[in-house]
């Protein structure tokens, strides 16, 4: 039931686009304006763009479920399954660094904030928290670049040509948003945790703060985690449009803007259903994983 | 029985008119005056006190309102006032010298008063320098964050009325309209809010108003959402069945009844949908589908300011430095007043 809604999802958000693709105002062509009306018929019949509406729109269709996402109006005709496949990469790389990094430290900043709670650790880490989540991850990013590729010259500047060095400005910038909201969250979970009667237990056996923390508390505190996840790709898809573009990342997000820059229906497309699709997944793993893990869920959704 | 009446009537006439006299209570047996029962704003009012943080931002949050708003009055220059001899001035701050917000740069290791280079006459101060035009900074900063804060505002009204009216609808109806209402938002929420705004934006005219109705369109779903859920709660409540029993209409209940007990968590939200507007603002006017140039908004000005921020930093940290503040004064306020209004509510 639940991957026949998927399904339905991605038909809809497919059947959107495209119609609002076709309401876009001017044309997909370069220097339209000095474009003949013969020019452009050809164009149009190249690009199949004469055929009613409808035709165009169940062909479409057929082509995706092939996963022919058309070809690309603007960067040299290639097909955009092929433009955007070569773009996968950096973009999986830098939001995969960015989530486990993120993570990783935003967990650590949430238990010692909750370890500590309401001392000058804890307003400290929830300050933090607060500040990454107000703080647009463009202006880190930008601040970032300016303080250590500008200034200090310690990494570069931007682009893609440096291996690992490269990698390390935008994924700070894009795990800001992570690491702040795992933060807050593991803090309101551990708050909880620790003042449960296992962990009195542990206290009593007289076990280190420390240990009792990340090997007894952390533990029940990381499974509601999983709610995050999917509010967390949504923001890395976002910060991704702006954070490419910032450090000239060549991955998906910087050709959606340039798409949108230049009108290129198939490449909006394309990446607007990828991302859907990406998205809906996650919300369909998070709720998958969260009945495997906590079977009461399971219970009161069958209440 | 009648004996008994009888007796009490004589023994009253016994006793004269004149001994009765009106009770008057003393200045110190005064019965004690019953606390007043405080309003619903009242009380929060004074929780919301307690929280330090709140009450700064709050206050914090008024300032720059204010400001904002009287844009028109404050701002020494026209926003879009050019001015090409004084162009990429630094900020020059009266009887300032510290380096930086003295009107001085670097130039070849040496400090030069640009300024004086540029000819501005004696006594003509940017506080905070002027752009790659020769406009002023202030007056683009105060127009900007009045367009900024009049999107968010409004966009999060939108955002209000349309969550409550959708969640109110389903809620109260129930069964299967309230079914196929929540599936259309399942589907809606699956697609990613920025794409659609993005799209949105490409095809509406740009301009503020399509600004807010790319916003609106993806953003009134969890409050949608929200709503739902504690109408369905709130309409298991004894009153609410009693209301319904004393024949009052749907319409009525969910007005009257519901959405009263449901305005704390409203506020909340409301609240937290604000910098999030802004913040959507921001980034569309920094990838160049928001705001048309020449109009100033904080996104178009961090836009500007980030063309140039190699050689005139402080065009770009001066609009950061405001957007993060309006934010974080935002998240801090709406923080202190879900303690307020909604403690037991979890994150998330």
């Amino acid at each position: 039931m639940r991957l026949f809604y998927m399904a339905l999802t991605l038909f809809i958000i497919a059947s959107v686009t495209f119609f609002l693709m076709n309401a876009l105002p001017g044309t997909p062509y370069n220097n339209q304006d000095r474009l003949t009306a013969a020019q452009l018929e050809m164009l149009n019949k190249k690009y199949g763009f004469d055929q009613p509406l409808f035709q165009r729109y169940i062909n479409y269709l057929k082509n995706l479920l092939h996963g022919d996402f058309g070809i690309s109006l603007q960067f040299s005709d290639q097909p955009v399954a092929t433009l955007l496949a070569q773009r996968m990469g950096p973009s999986i790389q830098l939001g995969l660094q960015a989530v486990l990094f993120g993570t990783l430290v935003g967990v650590f900043l949430g238990v010692i904030a909750a370890m500590h709670q309401n001392r000058f650790l804890d307003v400290f880490c929830s300050l933090f928290a607060i500040t990454g989540r107000s703080v647009p991850n463009f202006v880190v990013a930008v601040l970032l670049q300016y303080i250590f590729a500008v200034t200090l010259n310690w990494l570069p500047i931007g682009l893609w040509n440096d291996g690992f060095r490269s990698t390390i400005l935008p994924t700070l910038a894009l795990s800001i948003s992570p690491m702040a909201e795992s933060c807050r969250f593991i803090r309101t979970e551990m708050v909880e945790v620790l003042s449960s009667d296992y962990i009195e237990l542990a206290r009593a056996k007289g076990m280190g703060e420390i240990r009792i923390a990340f090997s007894h508390g952390l533990r029940n505190a990381l499974i509601p985690l999983i709610t995050v996840l999917g509010p967390m790709t949504v923001s890395l898809m976002t910060g991704s449009l702006v954070v490419e573009n910032i450090f000239a990342v060549p991955g998906i997000g910087e050709q959606f803007t340039k798409s949108i820059l230049s009108n290129d229906y198939y490449t909006i497309m394309a990446v607007t259903i990828l991302f859907s699709a990406l998205l809906v997944t996650v919300i369909f793993l998070t709720d998958i994983l969260y009945q495997i893990i906590d079977p009461r869920v399971r219970v009161e959704g069958a209440k | 029985m009648m004996a008994y009446q009888e007796e009490i009537k004589r023994a009253a006439s016994a006793v004269p008119d004149s001994a009765f006299v009106a009770y008057q209570p003393s200045q110190q047996e005064a019965e004690p005056e019953l606390p007043r029962a405080l309003s619903f704003l009242e009380d929060s009012w004074r929780k919301l006190r307690k929280n330090k943080a709140a009450v700064v931002t709050m206050i914090l949050l008024l300032i720059i309102t204010c400001l904002a708003f009287l844009a028109p009055a404050l701002s020494p220059f026209d926003p879009n006032e050019q001015h090409l001899s004084w162009k990429n001035l630094p900020p020059k701050w009266p009887g300032v010298s510290i380096d930086g917000l003295n009107g001085t740069t670097l130039f070849r290791g040496r400090r030069v008063d640009s300024y004086e280079l540029a000819k501005v006459p004696e006594g003509q101060y940017f506080l905070f320098g002027t752009d790659e035009f020769g406009r002023d900074l202030l007056s683009r900063c105060l127009w900007g964050t009045r367009i900024s804060l009049i999107i968010a505002f409004i966009a999060a009204l939108l955002d209000l009325s349309i969550g409550i009216a959708y969640g109110l609808f389903s809620g109260m109806k129930g069964g299967r309209t309230d079914t196929i209402m929540q599936r259309i938002l399942e589907i809606l929420s699956g697609i990613p809010s920025l794409v659609l705004v993005v799209l949105m934006l490409l095809i509406f005219e740009p301009g503020i108003t399509s600004i807010i109705l790319a916003m609106t369109i993806s953003s009134w779903i969890p409050m949608a959402r929200v709503v739902r859920a504690e109408t369905l709660k709130i309409k298991q409540m004894e009153y609410v069945q009693a209301a319904k029993a004393l024949g009052a209409s749907n319409l009525k209940i969910a007005l009257s009844h519901i959405l009263p007990n449901i305005s704390g968590i409203v506020i909340v939200r409301a609240m937290f949908s604000i910098p999030s507007a802004i913040f959507f603002e921001t980034f569309l006017s920094f990838l160049g589908v928001g705001m048309r140039i020449p109009n100033a908004s904080i996104g178009t000005l961090l836009n500007g300011g980030y063309k140039v921020f190699k050689l005139y930093p402080y065009q770009m940290f001066i609009p950061a430095v405001i957007l993060c503040v309006i934010m974080l004064s935002f998240n801090l306020f709406a923080d202190g007043l879900r303690d307020v209004f909604d403690p037991k509510m979890k994150e998330g």
